[in-house]
């Protein structure tokens, strides 16, 4: 008890010490001087609560513990049991899916807008998830086809004329050739090799687009890329030759927020068809032989699976999806360069898919929703945003390295009657 | 070549740079036979069964299998053809349930269209429920159902070799190769496998070919056995024909 004591005077104690250097006191400049600023008592005030909850948390910390484990049955980020019933499960899902459908009318704009972000990492996330956590393929390059997406639906707007709806479902079968193309060099690579080689296809596809100027405009990217329509009504305050806006077709005030809703929907729409497809596509056989050849390719070959196919498959597949979610980021962000498509995006993706735990959907979900969320709410530490961020991941990797929420078995099942 | 030669093998050789693993191999099998292969450690028994099976391309050589040359075809296609094989270390999906297991082994008999099954059409799932009950018939067979949805990896030795053969099984092969079926077996156990083969041979009418070390195992159910020796054939014959042949003697205890 004594060193029980001794350890929580001292986090205290600690605590204190941070705080009040971090929180208490604060520069100011007054004319030419810095002078050192006291904060107001309520500072102190939360700060003495806080040495207060450290030190009792601290103190009583072994009970704590072993409280939690008795409650929660030791592991920690497990799905409460109310998830395994069939039938709640699925209103759970209609909960959640109604829940996002209300969203955007009751959340401000800079929410919603954070939401379709968060969304369009959803998506990239999920494909990504397929070639990496599914087929066992290191792709590090996972961003070549998302510029594919974006540049696919960009140009064909620019040169063609073709409209959101037209070119999203080009931009997925462009962008699937281009993972099928990619597909044929690595089918011999495994595990680094793959890797490098997916990295200089990432730098490739970008490089190209940054110095094809002609084509793309290189460094000056695409603009006035337009947004999605709903069936021909558009958004904006004034249409394009043709086309009525949105507000005056249902007769009510212009308000940008509708753009910005309505994007968010769609963007809404295109991940539960992504979480959807991908969903069914683990429980068919193409699915079942991702895993199979990540766990033992030369198993697969003597039971007649052919390597190749399945492997090609997985990188098709896997790209169309960062092929629809480039188109919409396109059609999104009404501008692209190449600047949009650096290797850090690639890495974030993986992040996701990894930190979300290999293969499973609604890790993965989650995790994209951590790490596109965490750098906004991280914000108030203003530079110290990105080391927080670093933080948490390495944090993550030494204590959860098997992600947020693992894939769980089994996924086909024997029910015998 | 005579109607009933399921597999034959002929002059079989196969180099490895300076290293000549195998010698100028033959053999025949037999439909509905059961025919081991038996050497000391490092005569090239797996190397025959790897050229046989695609695994390697042998330097020279034919494999006939159902009266089609094998040789220049990849392993998935051999295996398609009707061919499986066990492998020496268990190479199961380990990650994977025992019974999704055998749903991958069956990947050539379900309905592979993508648009099938997203749409999860009539078609596509009787097909999936077909695998699914020809998988726990086998499940059955082996004694495995109770397991069926346990990781693979956390089988113990003797179920994931159980599990190995009836993922080849679940394939209806024609020929079904094991590799060291017993090795790490205790004697209770390789007397089960042992029951086990025979049952296969006389219920499914299947052709085994063999690879083993344990020689109470092979002179029990073979029909013929062929040896090999530094990658060259020493003999062949039925079991009691080798059981006294000197040369093979000489071969096992080195000479007198």
């Amino acid at each position: 008890m004594a060193s029980q004591l001794l350890h929580a005077g001292f986090s205290a104690g600690l605590t204190f010490v941070l705080g009040a250097s971090v929180l208490g006191v604060e520069l100011r400049s007054q004319g030419v001087n810095t002078i050192v600023a006291v904060e107001g008592p309520m500072t102190w005030l939360w700060l003495g609560v806080a040495v207060v909850i450290v030190f009792f948390h601290q103190l009583f910390r072994p009970r704590i513990e072993a409280l939690r484990r008795r409650t929660w049955g030791g592991s920690r980020f497990s799905l409460p049991p109310l998830l395994r019933n069939h039938a709640q499960r699925r209103l759970m899902i209609a909960l959640v899916i109604g829940a996002l459908l209300l969203f955007p009318f009751l959340a401000q704009r800079s929410a919603i807008d954070l939401a379709t972000l968060t969304l369009i990492y959803v998506m990239l996330g999920l494909g990504l998830n397929v070639v990496v956590g599914l087929a066992g393929l290191l792709d590090l390059g996972y961003v070549g086809f998302y510029a594919v997406g974006a540049y696919t639906y960009a140009l064909l707007n620019n040169y063609l004329g073709f409209s959101f709806w037209e070119a999203l479902p080009l931009a997925g079968a462009v962008t699937a050739l281009f993972g099928y193309l990619l597909g044929f060099p690595v089918l011999r690579l495994r595990g680094d090799y793959l890797a490098i080689v997916t990295l200089g296809f990432g730098e490739i596809i970008r490089i190209l687009l940054n110095n094809w100027t002609e084509l793309t405009g290189g460094p000056n990217g695409i603009s006035r890329i337009p947004k999605p329509t709903l069936f021909n009504l558009e958004f904006s305050r004034r249409a394009e030759e043709g086309n009525i806006p949105f507000h005056e077709f249902f007769g009510i005030p212009y308000d940008p927020s509708y753009k910005v809703m309505y994007l968010y929907i769609l963007a809404l729409l295109l991940t539960l068809a992504t979480v959807y497809v991908i969903y069914r596509l683990m429980r068919m056989p193409i699915g079942r032989a991702w895993e199979a050849l990540r766990e033992d390719d030369i198993a697969c070959r003597s039971l007649g699976l052919n390597p190749t196919g399945i492997k090609l498959s997985a990188f098709t597949i896997g790209a169309s999806f960062a092929g629809f979610a480039g188109a919409f980021f396109a059609a999104r962000q009404g501008f692209i360069s190449p600047e949009s498509f650096t290797f850090i995006e690639s890495a974030i993706v993986l992040a996701i898919v990894v930190l979300g735990g290999m293969g499973s959907q609604l890790g993965v979900i989650l995790a994209a929703i951590a790490m596109t969320l965490l750098p906004e709410i991280a914000r108030e530490f203003n530079e110290y945003r990105m080391l927080l961020f670093g933080l948490i991941m390495v944090m993550m990797m030494v204590w959860r390295p098997q992600g947020l929420l693992p894939l769980k078995r089994p996924q086909m099942e024997l029910k015998r009657g | 070549m005579a109607e009933s030669e399921l597999l034959s093998v002929r002059d079989l050789s196969m180099r490895f740079g300076g290293l000549l693993a195998v010698d100028q191999v033959n053999m025949d099998v037999r439909s509905g036979e059961v025919v081991s292969l038996i050497g000391p450690n490092g005569a090239g028994k797996t190397t025959v069964f790897n050229c046989i099976s695609g695994f390697y391309r042998p330097t020279s050589g034919e494999v006939v299998f159902k009266g089609r040359p094998m040789q220049r075809l990849p392993g998935f296609k051999i295996a398609r053809a009707g061919m499986v094989r066990t492998f020496q270390n268990v190479r199961l999906f380990k990650e994977m349930t025992v019974i999704e297991n055998l749903l991958v082994a069956q990947h050539m008999q379900t309905e592979r269209n993508l648009l099938k099954g997203l749409l999860l059409t009539k078609g596509y799932r009787r097909r999936e429920q077909e695998v699914m009950e020809r998988a726990a018939h086998w499940l059955e067979r082996v004694g495995l159902i109770d397991f069926a949805n346990r990781e693979a990896g956390n089988l113990a030795y003797g179920q994931q070799r159980r599990l190995e053969i009836a993922r080849c099984m679940v394939t209806q092969p024609r020929l079904l190769m094991l590799d060291e079926p017993a090795a790490g077996l205790n004697p209770n156990e390789t007397r089960d496998l042992n029951q086990m083969i025979v049952r296969l041979k006389q219920e499914e009418g299947i052709t085994v070919l063999l690879i083993e070390h344990d020689m109470s195992l092979v002179m029990d159910i073979s029909d013929r056995i062929y040896v090999v020796n530094q990658g060259k054939p020493l003999a062949d014959g039925t079991p009691q024909e080798i059981r006294c042949n000197p040369e093979v003697i000489k071969a096992y205890l080195g000479e007198e």
